[in-house]
């Protein structure tokens, strides 16, 4: 029916627009030639400039990277672990404190981290956001490892072990380079979800600490400038390029459910 | 000498009984088949033999070693998988290699194995594909180059040939008997499909619920089945059933309900009031126009039901005069006509007392 | 994998060092603010000592009677509460015809289509939501259309940011994509004979909508709803971000308790309260979902 078809269409349009088009506005001004993000003015790479030179953003981009770099790498082979444990065992705790941090409000976990490390006179500054930052992001990394291992024909480590490999020998030449595609997409995703946390970070970096996020949220509730729009702009072509090279390792991670 | 013994194993899953107290023992060199329904016991009993399961109860030994307690990497056993289980990111001379690397093979050997190996199963050129550039009979045959390059003495294959097209199952199935003969080694089969059993087995184990229903060469199988099951699972047959009236002189006769008392040659003379049965194979019921039948001991009038046309033979359903369902396999060998009979045409069924065999009714 | 030879500790080597860290990270976190619920708030924020000076332990139920005894509490609970319910069911009417499109397109496109509704859930959650600063600044071509018009009718002009209105919008914004995704996994599902079949029965397109697609789509319509309604219910970035003064939801009360009130105790019970909501909601749904679907399996549609 053309006339139902079109109507879809049209709504799904409408619904992709309201998706993209706050995007596009953040990028196209991050090139504004225009303190102000109202109208276009001009072409200008002043922002970025600017960004460059702004060292407290350095710092800040700097303490995201070193925090996302350990708690993806941590939480990889946590959530690796985890997701073996969870397909191959019969476990009643596990998959519940694996998946219960994705499932409740975030900022349950924020606050009851906040009061964990101040009670242990914790230091609060860039260890504890990363030891956060991989208690929530094992969740993730474990549910693509276990969708992987799902679609993976079971016979095939029997044939293995059948073939005279021990169990180690079995998962290193059989299981973790057929589940490879998944880990690496899961420490793709636990990358990118730790370089953009604001809530959990917000509440475990205490006051001397910044990273990207938190240093967005200062600069737009102090005063919004054009350099935000830069800073967003750059981060959204990291991301991109993230999901780019993770789509290219595991096609099927794209299709398979992300919450 | 016995190569493999299984003795009385069993393994439960919580309430259900896989395998029930089965004692088998597979001798050198044998092509041994255990066929059942699925559901039947006969794939666990060959995943407890590849050491992928343990039985809760019995003994498995090999070559008078008991492999309890040897995991699967330790056991001279090597298993040709349903699926294959190739390795989907190692080339086929990368799958062929893996259980002569974990061997520890000094490396410098294991090309020439390899080669050799896949020689032996036709597909010399093909060492650098990958498993999913490759069509499902040759998938089989690195499957199995996989499994003997280590010389194995045991080959446990898993209905191996399940997931190939007819036409290529039938051609599978001869290299397989050439193979077996070739290297020499035991065989264990599982499968569900009764003519690739009989077709390829020395011997057959016939499995139902858990437990051995028969062990026995194929055709004595087919011709002297011991138990209505095995009667019934190989090949059709007419099951004729009622209570034993009389023996006498070795033949036995049944009150068949809805067709009358039936004569049977018994071997062993079962007890009169027994619960048993006739197992007739269709092909044995002659069909004769009403009157035109030879003199012979069972004889019952009936009605052609339907037909099934099949070419060569046709299978006739025809139903008694008391009511009975019966089918008989005629050859469509009267020159001149297509087939000897129509629907509703009205016949006399025959057959001597030997056509028939006498087995145990344990349903009742 | 065999009973006996992979070995019990073979399982705990896998399962035990995300185990450990999630049960020190995820679950004694979570316990030591239960726990915090009851105590009393200390001098200088924080807790009080857990023993008193007299030697009693100090456990009370003092922070939960404030909470349900201050109405102010129970207004801002009801508040976040409609704020999310609103915002699901915006969702739900902007996700169902997107997923529809997705589902009935072309299997090449489809995982196109699909990539460009998760792509925008990938880009930083403040930046989507600083969009929207951008979008309804009083200085953008939005605001001052919107005031242009209300000025020629004599109006009072308005502000866009820094209102509810706002806030809804962000809210929708930021958790379309986890309604769209579970709607379209199950759309995707659904065999188009039933469709032929009921159009063959006789029933027009809209028959055909309301009595066979949407009730086969209840399993991903609840999903949906419990996977928006959970955050959206705590969140407090977004009020905090565009809202006004009257726009604080349950989740800026918790931040304001942790960060500038210090009373960890309260903090607590608003924190277990609201997860406890959240949860519950999120389970009543799933209920729903499961009996719904049961009914429609006994035929009763």
């Amino acid at each position: 029916m053309p006339k139902r078809t079109f109507w879809l269409a049209a709504a799904a349009l409408v619904a992709y627009a309201f998706l993209y088009l706050p995007l596009v506005i953040v990028v196209v001004y991050s090139f504004n030639d225009s303190r102000l993000n109202a109208e276009w003015v001009g072409f200008t790479f002043d922002w970025y400039r600017k960004l460059a030179a702004n060292e407290e953003m350095l710092l800040a981009a700097g303490n995201s990277l070193l925090i996302a770099l350990v708690a993806s790498a941590v939480s990889t082979v946590f959530g690796t672990l985890a997701g073996l444990a969870m397909h191959r065992y019969r476990l009643r705790l596990l998959p519940i404190l694996v998946l219960a941090p994705i499932a409740i409000p975030e900022i349950l976990m924020g606050v009851s981290l906040l009061i964990f490390f101040v009670m242990l006179n914790f230091t609060l500054g860039l260890v504890s956001v990363a030891l956060a930052h991989i208690a929530f992001c094992i969740g993730f990394v474990a549910i693509v490892v276990r969708a992987r291992l799902s679609g993976m024909d079971e016979s095939l480590v029997e044939a293995a072990r059948d073939c005279g490999a021990s169990p180690a020998q079995a998962f290193f030449h059989v299981t973790l380079p057929l589940i490879m595609p998944g880990v690496i997409a899961g420490a793709l995703m636990a990358f990118t979800l730790s370089i953009d946390d604001f809530v959990i970070t917000f509440f475990t970096a205490g006051a001397g600490t910044v990273t990207l996020p938190l240093q967005i949220y200062s600069m737009i509730k102090i005063a919004v400038t054009p350099e935000v729009n830069a800073v967003s702009t750059l981060l959204m072509l990291l991301t991109l390029m993230l999901i780019v090279i993770a789509s290219k390792v595991s096609p099927s991670l794209l299709r398979s459910e992300h919450a | 000498m016995a190569h493999l013994e299984i003795v009385d194993v069993t393994r439960r899953f919580g309430d259900f009984l896989a395998v029930d107290r089965v004692t088998l023992s597979i001798a050198v060199g044998e092509f041994f088949t255990l066929l059942g329904p699925s559901g039947c016991g006969k794939t666990t009993l060959l995943r407890m033999i590849a050491g992928f399961d343990q039985p809760d109860g019995g003994r498995i030994l090999l070559d008078g070693k008991d492999l309890a307690d040897l995991p699967p990497e330790e056991r001279p056993v090597r298993t040709v998988f349903q699926s294959y289980a190739l390795f989907p990111h190692m080339t086929v001379q990368g799958n062929v290699a893996f259980p002569l690397k974990m061997a520890k093979t000094p490396p410098a050997e294991i090309p020439a194995k390899v080669a050799q190996m896949l020689e032996g199963v036709r597909l010399s050129g093909f060492a650098g594909r990958f498993p999913h550039e490759l069509s499902g009979g040759q998938r089989q045959r690195v499957a199995i180059a996989r499994a003997l390059v280590t010389h194995p003495t045991l080959l446990l294959l898993d209905e191996p040939l399940a997931a190939l097209d007819a036409k290529l199952r039938e051609e599978m199935q001869i290299e397989l008997i050439n193979l077996q003969r070739d290297v020499g080694i035991t065989f264990v089969y599982v499968t569900h499909d009764q003519t690739e059993a009989l077709a390829l087995s020395h011997r057959i184990a016939v499995m139902n619920k858990g437990r051995v229903e028969q062990v026995d060469e194929p055709d004595r199988l087919y011709s002297f089945p011991r138990t209505r099951f095995v009667a019934d699972f190989i090949g059709t047959c007419n099951l004729l059933a009622g209570p034993v009236t009389d023996t006498t002189d070795g033949v036995a006769t049944i009150a068949v309900s809805n067709l009358g008392p039936v004569v049977v040659a018994a071997g062993v003379a079962p007890a009169q009031g027994a619960a048993g049965a006739v197992a007739l194979r269709p092909e044995k019921v002659r069909l004769a126009a009403p009157g035109t039948a030879a003199a012979a001991a069972n004889r019952f009038a009936g009605t052609i039901t339907g037909f099934l046309y099949q070419g060569d033979v046709t299978m006739y359903m025809v139903r008694a005069a008391q009511g009975h369902p019966m089918e008989a396999l005629l050859a469509n060998s009267a020159s001149g006509l297509a087939k000897f009979f129509e629907v509703g045409d009205a016949v006399e069924m025959s057959w001597p007392a030997d056509a028939g065999h006498y087995v145990e009714d344990e349903t009742r | 994998m065999t009973r006996r030879h992979s070995g019990r500790w073979g399982k705990w080597l896998v399962a035990g060092p995300p185990l450990v860290y999630l049960f020190v990270f995820f679950a004694i976190p979570a316990l030591i603010m239960v726990v915090a619920s009851f105590r009393t708030p200390g001098d200088f924020g924080g807790l009080a000592p857990l023993v008193g000076a007299d030697g009693e332990i100090d456990l009370n139920l003092e922070s939960y009677t404030r909470f349900f005894e201050d109405a102010l509490y129970a207004q801002i609970f009801v508040k976040s509460f409609w704020y999310a319910l609103a915002t699901t069911l915006i969702c739900l009417v902007l996700a169902y015809p997107l997923a529809t499109l997705i589902a009935n397109s072309e299997r090449r496109r489809r995982d196109l289509l699909l990539l460009l509704v998760i792509l925008p859930f990938w880009s930083n959650f403040l930046i989507r939501i600083y969009a929207w600063m951008i979008i309804l600044g009083p200085n953008a071509a939005l605001a001052r259309t919107l005031n242009g018009v209300l000025g020629a009718f004599g109006q009072e002009p308005v502000s866009l940011l820094f209102s509810a209105f706002a806030v809804l919008v962000c809210l929708v914004y930021v958790h379309l994509p986890f309604m769209v995704l579970p709607l379209y996994a199950n759309l995707e599902k659904h065999d188009q004979a039933l469709l032929d079949a009921a159009q063959d029965l006789g029933a027009n397109g809209w028959q055909r909508f309301w009595r066979i697609t949407f009730p086969l789509s209840l399993p991903g319509v609840y999903a949906g709803s419990a996977l928006v309604f959970i955050p959206a219910f705590g969140i407090f970035a977004i009020p905090d971000i565009l809202g006004g003064p009257d726009d604080s939801l349950i989740g800026n009360v918790i931040k304001q308790q942790f960060l500038e009130t210090r009373d960890w105790p309260f903090g607590s019970v608003l924190s277990i309260v609201l997860t406890a909501s959240a949860l519950a909601f999120a389970a009543l749904a799933a209920w729903v979902g499961r009996r719904g679907v049961g009914r429609l399996a006994a035929g009763d549609a």
